[in-house]
């Protein structure tokens, strides 16, 4: 009924969740309210077809590979926190202004977290290296059936070649970064939060 | 003795349509309590008086399409490729689009109730309110023993009361022969069943554009929340419903009131047949002595704040459509049927323990087919003036999807899109989304 949704939140947890993303008190309990009504088997976790089920997602090219972002190796369910985790990364950077903890080590939404991310949605294996094979998934991906083999192919290779400069044929993660690095990556890969 | 008195003061005014006022005094008496406590409320609450539930959303998305956030996206990309437009950056796009339907969907939200800026003193809509203070939790504690321990036994006998009347009324009627007389007292019989019902609920109706209310032999639609709907239009006019059969009380109903005057019920198989199903329709509205039929084109219940799309079914039978947009104002209860959680008669129970009903129901101006306008495009028009009277959202997602799964055809739309963008391919207008 989500009526005693964010009575299951306790401050203590809500406190760690803010250190650990940087999200304010309201907007902690705005999103478990949503990660509630996300959980209908009400387990208090989220699984791949709790997130299917947003139409908007699933008509989204790259849903899967987003969904996938959120489990961690080999888990087929997300608690709060996990998924709070995940969510960080899309926080905007000027937010972290109140919340400087010298500490803290680096927040979740830095730059360089928020290129992490990207280059982990090509990456599918875990191997710190963008391949061939990987890149021509992610854009058969986001192309359908519009888009001849022998043309991705042609555009994979292209890619791969303008991006790669130690000659392995796949782009490492310092080679992802160099070639994105006069990118807005700070507001493109970001969503405002209201308060 | 005491049965007749309760009988004349419910069945009588009911039959010509007076009020004793009663319902009025109880809403005016409720709104000023619930004034006093959302005061309460916020002065007590710790957290500045912000609502952890904005109606304004949790986050704040752009409008842009996906050409324009990829364009962007590549300006600042440092070689545009030639013969191929693709950048590793792209997956942005997509990766925000993502996330941000993750976190907020115009879909979801909308098969479950609405969430309130304020407590309205009812535990079910108790979100983030803790314990307040004494005197907000002895109006609470008295709220509930006012709702289930007096008004609740009060509505179902009215309820009861109505729906036999309805029953007993309709099959006596309907040994009179075919004639004007049986007409008026059919209408009769209904709308009184329905005020008493509408009794049975605390509802006070509000109605709006009263001269556009739909006339014999046309078609009216409305958006769809809950079963009550149809006792909140039934309320000011007759309508022939249009449903499926059902078994068990429900039958009984239907059953009787057919019999003093035309409805139309299918079969769930007749259902299937989109043909015999508007044939059925039509050969209803061509009849001009025939009440006008009312459907809900949404075909399923959604939680008032928007209008999902409207199948174009009715929109093809070439007549009339009377739009009609009824908005209920939550703070006095949630009208909401979340027919995955609650069953019909649990439904009526959370109805009949609410604080009341409060409607506001517009009758808009007839609407016909234009010449060289399909039944879509129809249809999206009628529901963009029904959205617009009501102040509701005027979404083309399908109710449907409160249980089934998305087409894959918007997936595809986007994906050649994206591809027009690749390697230039040229977009024929029926392909955007």
């Amino acid at each position: 009924m989500g009526s005693r949704a964010s009575s299951l939140l306790r401050e203590e947890d809500i406190e760690e969740i803010k250190k650990e993303t940087g999200f304010s008190h309201s907007q902690i309990t705005r999103l478990y309210s949503r990660f509630h009504s996300l959980d209908k088997g009400e387990n208090g976790a989220l699984s791949r077809e709790d997130f299917q089920r947003i139409p908007e997602l699933a008509i989204n090219p790259l849903g899967d590979r987003i969904i996938n972002a959120f489990f961690p190796e080999g888990e087929d369910q997300v608690n709060f926190r996990g998924f709070m985790r995940t969510l960080a990364h899309f926080r905007p950077v000027e937010d972290n202004e109140k919340n400087k903890d010298p500490n803290s080590g680096e927040p979740l939404n830095s730059r360089n977290n928020k290129l992490l991310f990207a280059f982990r949605l090509y990456d599918l294996d875990r191997d710190d290296k963008i391949s061939r094979d990987e890149l021509l998934q992610v854009l058969r991906m986001m192309v359908g059936v519009n888009i001849s083999d022998e043309q991705l192919g042609s555009i994979a290779d292209r890619t791969i070649q303008e991006a790669d400069t130690n000659g392995d044929m796949s782009i490492s993660f310092s080679e992802f970064i160099k070639v994105l690095e006069k990118v807005d990556v700070e507001q493109k890969m970001s969503i405002r939060f209201l308060h | 003795m005491w049965i007749s008195v309760v009988l004349a003061l419910t069945v009588l005014p009911a039959m010509f349509g007076l009020s004793l006022g009663f319902t009025d005094l109880y809403i005016k008496v409720l709104v000023k309590t619930l004034e006093w406590a959302a005061l309460r409320i916020q002065r007590a609450q710790k957290v500045p008086a912000v609502p952890c539930h904005l109606p304004n959303g949790i986050i704040q998305k752009g409008d842009s399409s996906m050409e324009e956030e990829i364009v962007e996206l590549r300006r600042m990309h440092p070689h545009p490729l030639t013969g191929g437009n693709f950048t590793l950056c792209d997956t942005f796009y997509f990766c925000k689009k993502g996330i941000e339907s993750i976190v907020e969907d115009q879909v979801t939200q909308r098969f479950t109730s609405e969430e309130l800026a304020s407590w309205n003193l009812l535990t079910r809509t108790n979100n983030n309110f803790h314990y307040i203070s004494m005197r907000v939790t002895i109006i609470w504690g008295l709220g509930v023993f006012i709702r289930y321990c007096i008004l609740l036994p009060l509505r179902i006998i009215l309820a009861a009361t109505g729906l036999s009347w309805l029953v007993i009324g309709t099959t006596l009627v309907g040994i009179l022969p075919n004639s004007n007389v049986k007409d008026r007292i059919s209408d009769l019989l209904h709308i009184t069943c329905y005020r008493i019902c509408a009794r049975g609920l605390s509802a006070k109706i509000h109605y709006h554009n009263k001269e556009n209310h739909p006339k014999k032999g046309g078609i009216c639609v409305a958006n769809h929340t809950s079963p009550i709907d149809i006792v909140i239009l039934a309320n000011d006019g007759c309508y022939a419903m249009v449903g499926q059969v059902h078994g068990g009380l429900m039958g009984l109903i239907q059953r009787s009131m057919v019999r003093s005057c035309p409805h139309v019920w299918f079969e769930r198989s007749e259902m299937k047949d989109r043909h015999a199903v508007a044939k059925r329709l039509r050969d209803h509205v061509a009849d001009k002595t025939k009440q006008p039929i009312l459907i809900f084109p949404e075909g399923t219940c959604i939680n008032n704040t928007s209008v999902m799309m409207f199948k174009k079914g009715s929109f093809e039978i070439g007549k009339t459509i009377h739009p009609v947009a009824i908005k209920y104002d939550p703070q006095f209860g949630d009208a909401f049927w979340n027919s995955a959680k609650y069953s019909m008669v649990a439904y009526l129970l959370r109805m009949m323990t609410s604080w009341a009903i409060v409607c506001n129901v517009w009758y808009l101006p007839p609407m016909s087919q234009q010449d060289g306008e399909d039944a879509v495009n129809f249809a999206n028009r009628v529901k963009s003036a029904i959205a617009h009277q009501g102040g509701l959202v005027d979404l083309s997602w399908d109710g449907g999807l409160k249980r089934g799964k998305v087409k894959e055809s918007y997936k595809e739309a986007q994906q050649k899109m994206y591809s027009s963008m690749i390697v230039g391919i040229s977009l024929k207008p029926s392909d955007m989304m």
